[in-house]
């Protein structure tokens, strides 16, 4: 210990002023490691990275410092859960689709949906399949993840969100076997097991490149530039003040003009000429026995049901934030949206409509009051 | 440059509404001068607070709007979402802690000191364990870097959308660094000859791995305690976080607690399902860690019109490279007709924020202002649309086109693109 903070001291004597003017003039990190002073004076280039590299691997095996303290196989063990690409890392163990249908609904499905298709804002982890060049590429695991062992590692180590780190293996292979099946990538008898983890193909495993911008965009964007009389004409092609999506700044100072505003959608009441007042009014007072449970109008949001602004012409069962039974969420990945039609349909018996819908509604049995109902909500809807 | 040194009156001040009252009450008073001036004010009169008010300051309450934000609509919770640096309402380079952006997976983690390990294994001569007090034992470093998120700007891609630089460049901080180089302690646990690769995580739920070239590792990367002078903020990762020069922010692991050497990467779920550029014929760009040259002007801007009519200003904005120090910023009030070299607040350091500043006679009428930086290499900023000829609409991550703001004659600006 005394020998090498002596090496150290020497080291910065004699080094100080190299190492002034490497700061100085070649904008580099410079190494204050004792043992190598003059290797590291002369080289204040990649070469003493090289060398570097060559001289930690060559380290004695008591370091410089002798600092820390030796890592037992169990603390190792308890943090080292990596798995590579081939596997190095997996545990033994297996899960079934069945299995994992279940527990994937427990510790998933609140933000992922029944079927891994992602609620709200939260990710899809199914679907997708062949939209990766679309405009709107929806990135799951199976269109996109190009590695197996990215899920396993995933989900056990940092799922489930806010209780991380609590399933067992066994488990962790069932998720994933279940959210393999959700992708289509297996049947619904698939067990997956650390003996046949491999041979799962992932479809856009083949798909990613190394970062290319050297040879694709470097050469392209660099050299001489253009200072006057650059272009003839400018014309504003695009504005966001006209997408209207930024963050309201409330406590900003009058010199704040911002012109964006919300980010629940507005809702427009334009009076429609085919629609008779009476019958909103009407409806309104239908719409008593759904306040409990559901909001619309300004600034409604998701409660015990979803908010229903804007809910004629909607895809059912797709409102961000809100979670909503299997029978709901499969009707719009259905591509099915409320209208007058089905909403009528569905409010008269909910449960009959939906099998195993959340909505604990019995259902307006009078068409008068579904039509008044319609009407009121119909305000609500651009 | 002429300095104006009286109020031309309310109307040209109309929305500067915070100002109305002074400049209303000036200009009844101004034939017998500013009361400002010619009453003695109260704290003239009495005293302020004394030594003992506080003992660890907050900006003054009249700076209370420059604090970070987020955007609701972009992630589904604020646990693992992202916020905003003020950079409209900054000026210089270093980013004060308490409004430097934050970027968390599974939020912000609370932990002690003396509860910090940090585990070095792999393939190495030794497995070892560090305590905070060790890692204070090595020989430590000082380093100015900015930490840019890859998503920086991303919601811009398909065009202009969030109005303000707070939100479309806000994702960056830049602080100055004390910590250990890594390559120090990977000489301390002896890296064997066929570990190439790290894979570094934190302590929090989401661990947040990632896997790094060994190349980069024993080039520059810190093991960081400590910025702008104090310990690191619990949302930066206290009391340890890594430190990644010119690499995406997401490298920079907070709460570090594990570095295994390697044979090769982990293609964790940050480097394969997210932060991996997907191109317009849907093939993805993967290891996309350099951030690459970029600026953007940070006043005028949406968040921080132009408080008076014509005549002197200043346009001022950041630059920075990933790739070295920026040498050159241009600026263009006519959307890019013509450009004028801004002057360079002092000379750019590799992989930290520059300011530059353009100092204007403006006439009032409308701007389409843009910068353009330069790096060391060569490099040139490019405009989005040149982006987007390279890799499509889809890419959400390293997005470093040119910002338009549209000054329009009443000083405010807007976030637009151009042809």
């Amino acid at each position: 210990m005394s020998k090498s903070l002596k090496l150290f001291g020497a080291a910065a004597l004699a080094s100080g002023g190299a190492l002034l003017v490497a700061y100085n003039f070649a904008d580099r990190n410079i190494a204050m490691v004792p043992e190598d002073v003059t290797r590291m004076n002369g080289n204040a280039d990649p070469d003493y990275m090289m060398m570097f590299a060559a001289a930690a691997s060559d380290a004695p095996a008591d370091g410089p410092l002798e600092l820390g303290r030796a890592a037992t196989g169990e603390e190792i063990a308890a943090w080292d859960k990596d798995v590579s690409p081939d596997g190095t890392g997996l545990p033994a163990g297996s899960g079934s689709v069945e299995v994992g249908e279940v527990l994937f609904s427990e510790n998933c499905a609140s933000c992922h949906g029944e079927f891994a298709e992602g609620v709200g804002n939260w990710p899809k982890l199914s679907g997708g399949e062949g939209t990766l060049a679309d405009d709107d590429p929806v990135k799951t695991v199976g269109s996109y993840w190009p590695h197996l062992s990215t899920a396993w590692d995933y989900v056990n180590r940092s799922m489930p969100f806010g209780n991380a780190q609590t399933l067992e293996d066994d488990e962790v292979y069932a998720i994933v076997a279940y959210i393999l099946y959700s992708n289509f990538l297996v049947e619904d008898d698939f067990v997956l097991s650390d003996a046949n983890f491999l041979e799962v193909e992932m479809p856009n495993a083949g798909n990613f490149v190394i970062d290319d911008r050297p040879e694709t965009e470097y050469g392209r964007f660099s050299g001489e530039v253009c200072m006057s009389d650059c272009k003839e004409a400018v014309e504003i092609t695009m504005r966001a003040a006209v997408l209207d999506v930024t963050p309201e700044d409330e406590d900003a100072p009058a010199t704040n003009v911002d012109e964006a505003s919300v980010e629940i959608p507005e809702v427009v009441e334009v009076p429609d000429a085919n629609i008779d007042p009476d019958l909103i009014a009407a409806g309104e007072k239908v719409f008593r026995k759904c306040k409990a449970c559901h909001q619309v109008g300004e600034g409604a949001r998701n409660r015990t049901g979803p908010h229903l602004n804007n809910l004629l012409g909607r895809r059912i069962g797709q409102i961000d934030g809100f979670k909503y039974s299997k029978a709901l969420t499969e009707m719009g990945d259905m591509e099915k949206s409320w209208d007058n039609h089905s909403l009528s349909d569905f409010l008269e018996a909910p449960k009959g409509y939906a099998k195993g819908t959340k909505m604990a509604f019995a259902g307006l049995r009078s068409p008068e009051e579904r039509e008044a109902i319609l009407a009121y909500l119909a305000q609500f809807s651009e | 440059m002429t300095i104006r040194k009286t109020p031309k009156g309310a109307s040209r001040r109309a929305f500067l509404t915070s100002a109305a009252a002074a400049t209303l009450g000036a200009g009844a008073a101004r034939a017998a001068g500013d009361p400002l001036i010619t009453e003695i004010q109260p704290w003239a009169q009495g005293f302020g607070d004394g030594v003992d008010a506080t003992p660890y300051g907050l900006p003054i309450e009249y700076e209370s709007d420059v604090v970070r934000r987020n955007v609701e609509w972009l992630t589904a919770d604020t646990i693992s979402s992202i916020n905003f640096t003020p950079i409209h309402a900054l000026d210089g380079t270093i980013t004060p802690q308490g409004c430097a952006f934050e970027r968390h997976h599974s939020g912000a983690i609370d932990m002690r000191k003396q509860d910090y390990r940090l585990m070095l294994h792999g393939m190495v001569e030794k497995e070892l364990v560090f305590t905070y007090e060790d890692l204070e034992r090595f020989p430590r470093e000082s380093h100015v870097y900015f930490c840019e998120c890859a998503a920086n700007s991303g919601m811009e891609w398909a065009g202009a959308q969030l109005n303000g630089a707070q939100f479309t460049h806000g994702m960056i901080h830049n602080m100055e660094y004390v910590g250990i180089p890594l390559r120090t302690l990977l000489a301390e646990v002896g890296v064997k000859p066929e570990g190439k690769w790290l894979y570094v995580e934190g302590h929090d739920a989401s661990s947040n791995g990632r896997s790094i070239p060994m190349e980069k590792a024993l080039d520059d990367v810190l093991l960081a305690f400590k910025a702008n002078g104090e310990a690191l903020r619990k949302e930066h990762g206290y009391p340890v976080r890594l430190v990644v020069p010119g690499w995406e922010g997401n490298m920079w692991i907070k709460w570090i607690r594990r570095i295994e050497v390697m044979a090769g990467p982990v293609e964790s779920r940050e480097e394969t399902s997210k932060y991996t550029d997907t191109l317009a014929d849907g093939t993805s760009r993967k290891w996309t860690w350099v951030m690459d040259a970029k600026s953007v002007i940070t006043s005028p801007s949406p968040q921080s019109p132009i408080p008076h009519g014509p005549g002197p200003m200043v346009i001022t904005g950041l630059a920075w490279s990933g790739r070295g120090a920026i040498t050159r910023v241009d600026v263009t009030t006519d959307g890019g007709k013509n450009w004028t070299e801004a002057r360079l607040a002092s000379e750019g350091k590799a992989k930290a924020l520059t300011r530059f500043y353009l100092d204007l006679e403006w006439d009032g009428a409308e701007m389409l202002l843009q910068s353009r930086a330069h790096d060391q290499t060569g490099y040139v900023q490019p405009t989005k649309d040149q982006l987007r000829e390279v890799r499509g609409l889809n890419s959400i991550y390293h997005n470093n086109g040119i910002q338009t703001w549209w000054v329009k004659a009443d000083g405010r600006a807007e976030n637009v693109e151009i042809s």
